[in-house]
């Protein structure tokens, strides 16, 4: 007969903190706390940018000192007016980080409420608002960011609003999806079945179970954001040089990239280590709110 | 069936009037000023005006644009402030490249995503899933447009491998086909490794295993065709991502596609231009939305049974 | 050699979960001759769907295991089987039905064709395509359905009518063993009987053996010619049918479980349960696994496992019987 092994722990069913179970489930994960680490830091950056490289740095011009490779004076080398490359991505760090937090931010918050009207009244509204949601969410992304920017003119606020518009009925989509999801769900019925009202429904039930995906969502989102910033920069709609932006240093060092391959490769390793870092975290907190999908 | 096919283009006509409006206000209620694009920086004040009403600036906003929509029913798309041509001229000759990018970034994105998330979810946590979820993820994190440059550098500058500028033959086109689709790519692979994963678990696959079925079969017949339903969804979605990540990747590699026009347009205000160009990607995204749509209701008989009555 | 078809020695069967070890069956014995019917009956979470999936080694790969024992059919262990043989096993010669037909078919592939599906798979004497798609349509016929029907989807079924294509899916290549795992749980009653009866008649005809898993006493009595009664991954009585249902020794768990069924002619103001719960399966109590419910518990059942009783066939695992009268 098989001895049956008594587990080694005795289980204690005490009510955990849903924020401490989902921590706790995120710290098994090593590569989103890694994640989480490299974003940190880039907070950091972008806190305390000025501490670690004074901005006048970032703007002085070197003419002698051109294309310099990495080097211990120059970290990351200079650029095509001897400006040091390493300063510059410290200060260009505040720019995007900024851009893409803000742009998920009030895209978020506008679709989600866009979301919640027309969920909350239903009927022609609801249509309506999901209608025009569709029909935007039909124009293609940088088509709309672009014509939006152009007309507004360059500038690191017309960008924000740019991409903000163009995200948001993704965003109204996305919240919608998550909230149609748990409402679908047989506990609500059941909620109703006790006799709750629908106040407090959405604020005990309907809330903490959809908010998961759309952070989820969100912190992966910052990181597309980032992206498209920086493309619309590139594309010279951005924040105007000299001051320092990621996507306008990639634009100046296209034109030098087989004879000064550092100036094009630091600020796009600086944009794909934030995004990576982001998508790390998304990932993680995805597996660590519903482990039933680790399976 | 082919009432729904009907039904369904006739939809996209007044979503096309509202995009055309959306795109015609932006252009036309924001400063700047199309006239001082065309006669230059030092235009005078009088010849400004004077071209203004030549072109019939001066009319109120939906005079104008009710003008537009007009000529637009009877196919005339205007023509373009810069370059004096007919914008529908313009958008045709340069379409094709556009459409050759755009499909073959799709194509890419769609046999390495599914391919690569098909082993992923078939080898759930072995070394080939921690690889192919890090390469979505890597994927998902890098901005497109510098991969595109990066892959010059490698390719065509230091390697002289491929060529990096120009459409002329297809192999014009690999670079910027798998610059484009990164993104896209991401989203196919991690979806697909879901959605197999979830439909491994179902139990008709656990029926198919029980008559003696080799693992191949059962994951290739029986999972795969129900775990691409919801992936092709998404992918007629990315079309549109596509489409605007061309916009970018032309004038990346010189390609003249509509993608590169529509961006000196939008930089020159040339409305007619940017119109042509917006209703033109527009109305192909909605036509690919609709071809996901159909194809949709062949592979899942479910969906045909709903639209047969209809 | 033995005339038993099939002959499950000492099986047991973990999941290794990522919280905990979970023991489903714990060393269990029975044997079925061929076209025979054994009942396995038991709670849910005793343990048998778990043994079903075993014989056929269908356990998910990555978490269950089968810690040992041996299970052989027609001579051989299937444990020692390769991955090929195994193949050549399922559905030839053991087939299995499901429990939810709702979900066991694949809904786009239509019915036909996952009938043909398992007679291409076993098409060992290399029957012809036309050869093929006549057995389709007879198994069809077989099992009540207009063989018209063969291009249809199987959302286009009812769930009774879903579960005759799986059993004609499981009886394409005449397998000498069919194990149901409850097989008529999701239908409604009416439907129910149809089935059972249905199955029953096709058992006769076709000779095959069957292992009838249900937590329905009344299936069982009706269908089965032995009992296996499971409860927390061990079989605590097994017998023939008279042993269990007309025997007045049984294990408490049994007595409870019959205790439990409300009498039509007796007029009861409350049903009678077998109190308490099935013990977790991850932290199973020492000895005799029922005795935190047994009313008849005494003190060594809660240390020592209770040994086997025999008489005849019937045989119960229980303290109280090992002592003598």
């Amino acid at each position: 007969m098989i001895n049956p092994a008594s587990s080694a722990s005795v289980r204690r069913y005490k009510k955990k903190s849903r924020l401490k179970e989902t921590w706790r489930r995120m710290k098994k994960n090593k590569l989103s706390l890694i994640g989480l680490a490299v974003f940190s830091v880039f907070v950091l950056v972008l806190i305390f940018a000025d501490v670690i490289v004074p901005y006048e740095v970032a703007l002085k011009q070197d003419m002698a000192n051109r294309f310099a490779s990495p080097s211990w004076t120059h970290l990351l080398g200079t650029d095509l007016y001897g400006r040091d490359i390493f300063a510059r991505i410290i200060h260009g760090t505040r720019n995007s980080l900024t851009l893409g937090i803000a742009a998920v931010v009030v895209g978020m918050t506008l679709g989600g409420t866009l979301a919640a009207v027309a969920g909350y009244y239903g009927g022609k509204i609801d249509m309506v608002i999901m209608r025009i949601t569709d029909t935007i969410f039909c124009i293609p992304f940088m088509l709309l960011g672009l014509s939006i920017v152009a007309a507004l003119g360059p500038g690191l606020r017309n960008i924000l609003i740019a991409i903000t518009i163009t995200a948001i009925p993704n965003y109204v989509r996305i919240i919608r999806s998550a909230i149609l999801t748990v409402v679908g769900q047989d506990f609500i019925e059941a909620g109703r079945a006790c006799g709750a009202r629908n106040r407090f429904i959405i604020l005990r039930h309907v809330l903490p179970n959809a908010i998961g995906p759309i952070i989820v969502q969100a912190t992966m989102q910052v990181g597309t954001m980032i992206i498209y910033s920086t493309a619309f920069s590139y594309l010279g709609l951005g924040i105007q040089p000299p001051a320092p932006e990621w996507g306008s240093m990639l634009a100046e060092a296209k034109n030098y990239m087989l004879s000064a391959p550092h100036m094009i490769i630091a600020p796009g390793m600086a944009i794909v280590l934030v995004a990576l870092s982001l998508n790390l975290m998304g990932d993680g907190l995805r597996d660590a709110l519903d482990p039933k999908l680790k399976d | 069936m082919s009432r729904y096919v009907i039904k369904r283009i006739l939809i996209c006509i007044p979503t096309l009037l509202v995009i055309t409006f959306i795109i015609f206000s932006i252009m036309e209620l924001t400063p700047g000023d199309a006239t001082r694009s065309i006669l230059g920086q030092d235009a005078t004040e009088e010849s400004m005006q004077e071209l203004a009403l030549q072109m019939g600036l001066d009319k109120p906003f939906i005079v104008r644009y009710g003008n537009y929509i007009i000529d637009l029913v009877h196919g005339e798309m205007g023509v373009s402030y810069r370059s004096d041509q007919p914008v529908f001229g313009e958008i045709v000759n340069r379409f094709p490249t556009t459409l050759k990018l755009a499909v073959g970034s799709m194509l890419i994105a769609i046999i390495i995503g599914v391919l690569l998330g098909v082993l992923a979810a078939v080898k759930q946590y072995s070394v080939m899933d921690f690889f192919g979820t890090a390469f979505a993820m890597l994927l998902a994190s890098v901005p497109y447009f510098w991969l595109g440059l990066m892959l010059i550098l490698l390719f065509a500058l230091k390697l002289g491998l491929l060529p990096s500028m120009g459409n002329s033959t297809w192999v014009h086109f690999i670079l910027p086909s798998i610059t484009v689709c990164v993104g896209t790519t991401a989203s196919i692979l991690r979806l697909t490794r879901t959605t197999m994963l979830e439909t491994i678990r179902q139990d008709y696959i656990r029926t198919a295993r029980s008559k003696g079925q080799n693992e191949r079969k059962v994951i290739f017949k029986h999972a795969l065709k129900n775990a691409l339903l919801p992936v092709l969804t998404v992918a007629g979605i990315e079309f549109g991502n596509l489409l605007g990540g061309a916009v970018v990747v032309e004038s990346v590699f010189s390609l003249n596609g509509v993608g590169c026009l529509l961006l000196d347009a939008i930089k020159f205000k040339d409305t007619p231009l940017v119109m042509g160009c917006a209703i033109f990607l527009a109305f192909f995204f909605m036509l690919i939305m609709l071809a996901v749509d159909i194809l949709y209701a062949y592979i899942d008989p479910r969906i045909k049974a709903r639209y047969q009555k209809m | 050699m033995s005339d038993k078809l099939l002959e499950v020695k000492n099986l047991a069967v973990v999941y290794n979960t990522d919280d905990a070890v979970v023991h489903a069956v714990n060393g269990i014995d029975f044997s079925i001759k061929a076209k025979e019917t054994i009942g396995l009956v038991g709670e849910t979470g005793a343990g048998k769907t778990t043994t079903a999936l075993a014989i056929l080694r269908l356990l998910p790969e990555r978490t269950g295991r089968i810690a040992s024992g041996e299970i052989v059919f027609n001579g051989e262990n299937l444990l020692e089987n390769s991955r090929k043989e195994m193949r050549r096993v399922r559905g030839a010669h053991i087939s299995m039905i499901f429990q939810d037909p709702m979900t066991s078919l694949n809904p786009t592939i239509s019915v036909g064709d996952q009938i043909y599906e398992s007679l291409k798979i076993h098409n060992y004497e290399n029957k012809s395509k036309e050869q093929l798609n006549r057995r389709v349509d007879e198994l069809l016929e077989l099992v009540g359905i207009s063989a018209g029907r063969k291009c249809e989807f199987p959302h286009q079924f009812s769930g009774g009518m879903k579960q005759r294509v799986v059993i004609a899916i499981a009886l394409a290549c005449e397998p000498q063993l069919l194990i149901a795992d409850e097989p008529t749980t999701a239908l409604d009653v009416t439907i129910q009987a149809q089935v059972i009866s249905m199955m029953f008649d096709l058992k006769e005809k076709l000779e095959t053996s069957m292992i009838m898993i249900t937590h329905d006493l009344g299936v069982v009595a009706q269908t089965c010619d032995k009992v296996a009664i499971m409860y927390a991954g061990e079989i605590i009585e097994y017998g023939t049918v008279e042993d269990i249902f007309e025997s007045d020794r049984h294990h408490p768990y049994t007595a409870g479980l019959f205790g439990s069924i409300p009498d039509l002619d007796v007029e009861t103001e409350r049903l009678s349960p077998i109190e308490g719960l099935m013990p977790d399966p991850t932290d199973l109590p020492q000895g005799c696994k029922f005795h935190p419910r047994c009313k008849q518990c005494m003190a060594i059942c809660a240390s020592v496992l209770p040994p086997k009783w025999q008489e005849g066939e019937h045989v119960i695992a229980c303290h109280l019987f090992a002592k003598g009268e």
